[in-house]
């Protein structure tokens, strides 16, 4: 049994008396792959604020890591969780969009984060080797390049996939990775993080059924409703659960009733 | 297989900037004086270009902010003049038994005439290392790097940004303003730092020998400025300069990414006071005074607009854009003196609305034009 890599107990978040997060208790286990879905204002994104310091919870614990080397991440800034191992990729692509995709690479890649380190460190050939593998898994290498601004939709999310897996971190939290993307992209997208699960513990939130099926395999998927947990389980009993179909599937019918 | 980051098209053009750059300051610097010491240039423009140069270190410093880091800081006037003042109390002090009071036997101890007129009879303490040029060359930095240091400190702990950060440096420089103006501060009040004598021992006034310390104060502005160029150069070629960029277009990814950034704003604000100072330190003694009018938020504003002109986030755009408002602005004030502001306003409208890039984006949307009109236009590349 492996210890969890990621453990919230607890944990309760309020914007202006809306309880976007309340009570909720989520594990994650080293190496893997979870897929965590549920309808528009479910707490989905205000989840991953938390876990990354850009929101700071009412109540509950935050941990990363296990004893004896665990930290609490409720204490820790945006920059310094960061630096322990968690990655995160935004719902709308977020890429340095006047930089060229290589310099995108360049900043993400993982190491000394200081000030002067960053004025004087030199570029090595392994840091370059690693890019220019990097640039070829995300299949960008013909438009190294380019301006970020430039690409398309798709293409900056896998800039951005690729600036994560630059950072090597030991989690990675992907926000919507499929959103603006063909199926073809969608698909391989979906190779891809399963490729990674193992060596990196994923959570990923995405809408695209079709996607969360792929990726989800015989991985848990989590959805969230109001702000907890509603039910954990394989993809098939998820779906057919009750209660999901009723909060999340079943909007559809009653959306168009 | 992987190009090394200097064959890079991107970086090229980066080079080919700084080269221009370089080789017309190295210009400016020895023919500028060579005709000046022949009498083909007059005593009036040598120190007119020299203040335009230190104009252009004042818009660099908005630059490295702005253009750069995306801080648009409107208080940048407030450090030009915090070296003006710095470097000012060490020229107030040479002048000392050569001033009005002195001659008439009213100030045997040499202070500054503003002091006597206010009734002091011997130097405030804090004036006193002042005697030296090589403390006040030092303070030039340190009081201007320290004020940098707390401000920058406390804004970018406290993660203020945009326009909040404008209002704030605006209040800043307002403030000092008004903490200068005052007598009691005794540096000078309204009428700050003028009638200086000597410079290391030079004449600034001297018929004969004053033009050609006037030569030397421009050669040292140029090459500062040169010296300045030749740092920004170089930082934008680090990571810190990749790091730099990001935050202006995307701070929350960099923070998301291990970045402290707070720590890195702090740098450049305190870089960018340095050169601001040793420009304002640089023009006090070109211009003949500095004082508190200096420091009003309307000084800092107009750096921002020589850099927009100019054209921001580059190295030639703000040398550009401040030697040529302030060429334009020495013409209009004797041609139309009342209309001033409204020609600068003027240009300012032109500029944001049809010339986002600035003056230096001309020759580019120039070679646009005219190959779209040759031939249809191609698919957008970002090879340029």
């Amino acid at each position: 049994m492996s210890h969890p890599i990621l453990t919230v107990e607890d944990v309760s978040k309020t914007y202006d008396g809306f309880k976007a997060i309340s009570d909720l208790n989520f594990y994650l286990f080293e190496g893997e792959l979870r897929t965590v879905i549920g309808p528009n204002g479910a707490g989905k994104s205000t989840f991953f604020d938390l876990i990354t310091g850009r929101a700071k919870p009412d109540k509950g614990k935050i941990e990363f890591g296990f004893e004896p080397d665990s930290h609490d991440l409720t204490d820790l800034n945006e920059y310094e969780i960061n630096r322990l191992g968690i990655g995160r990729k935004f719902q709308t692509p977020s890429v340095y969009v006047e930089h060229t995709v290589w310099d995108n690479l360049v900043l993400s890649l993982k190491g000394p984060r200081g000030v002067f380190a960053s004025l004087f460190k030199r570029q090595s050939s392994t840091d370059r080797d690693r890019i220019a593998d990097l640039l070829k898994l995300i299949r960008l290498d013909g438009k190294r390049d380019w301006k970020a601004g430039l690409l398309a939709h798709g293409e900056k999310q896998w800039l951005e996939i690729g600036m994560l897996l630059a950072q090597d971190s030991k989690v990675l939290l992907v926000d919507e990775p499929a959103a603006g993307m063909s199926d073809e992209e969608t698909h391989r997208t979906g190779d891809l993080l399963i490729s990674l699960a193992g060596k990196h513990s994923i959570i990923v939130i995405e809408h695209d059924m079709t996607f969360v099926k792929q990726i989800a395999r015989d991985n848990p998927v989590t959805v969230l409703h109001q702000g907890h947990v509603l039910c954990e389980g394989k993809f098939e009993e998820v779906q057919s659960d009750p209660k999901v179909r009723e909060v999340y599937l079943g909007r559809g019918k009653h959306g168009t009733r | 297989m992987s190009l090394p980051a200097t064959d890079r098209p991107y970086f090229r053009s980066r080079h080919l900037e700084f080269i221009v750059v370089g080789v017309l300051l190295l210009l400016l610097t020895v023919i500028f004086p060579l005709l000046n010491a022949h009498g083909l240039l007059s005593d009036f423009t040598i120190t007119l270009w020299g203040k335009y140069l230190c104009y252009a270190l004042l818009a660099i410093s908005v630059d490295l902010l702005w253009g750069y880091t995306g801080l648009l800081s409107l208080g940048q006037a407030l450090f030009f003049s915090l070296g003006g003042y710095m470097f000012g109390m060490y020229l107030m002090l040479q002048i000392g038994m050569l001033g009005s009071y002195a001659k008439s036997g009213q100030n045997p101890n040499g202070l500054p005439d503003f002091m006597v007129f206010l009734g002091h009879t011997f130097l405030p303490p804090f004036w006193r290392p002042f005697q030296s040029f090589g403390f006040s060359v030092l303070m030039v930095f340190v009081i201007p790097g320290l004020l940098a240091l707390a401000f920058g400190f406390l804004a970018f702990r406290s993660r203020i940004k945009g326009v909040y950060f404008s209002i704030l440096t605006q209040a800043l420089t307002y403030g000092a303003a008004l903490m200068f103006f005052r007598n009691d501060f005794t540096m000078g009040g309204n009428n700050g730092f003028t009638d200086f004598k000597l410079i290391l021992g030079h004449s600034l006034v001297d018929n004969d020998t004053g033009p050609a310390t006037m030569r030397g104060l421009f050669i040292a502005s140029a090459l500062v400025l040169l010296t300045v160029c030749l740092f920004c150069h170089w930082l934008n070629g680090t990571k810190f300069g990749l790091v730099r960029q990001a935050i202006r277009d995307g701070e929350n990814r960099v923070l998301f990414s291990g970045y402290a950034t707070a720590n890195f704003k702090l740098f450049v604000f305190v870089v960018a006071a340095f050169i601001a100072a040793v420009g304002g330190a640089l023009f006090v003694p070109q211009a003949g005074i500095i004082n508190p009018d200096q420091m009003t938020p309307d000084k800092s504003i107009e750096a921002v607009v020589w850099v927009a002109v100019g054209g921001r986030g580059t190295l030639i755009g703000p040398i550009i854009g401040a030697i040529s408002i302030n060429a334009l602005r020495s013409w209009a004030t004797q041609a139309y003196p009342d209309s001033w502001l409204i020609i600068l306003g003027l240009i300012f409208l032109l500029v944001v609305l049809f010339l986002p890039g600035g003056m230096v984006s001309l020759p580019g949307k120039i070679k646009a034009l005219r190959k779209s009109q040759g031939k249809p236009v191609e698919p957008a590349v970002a090879r340029a």
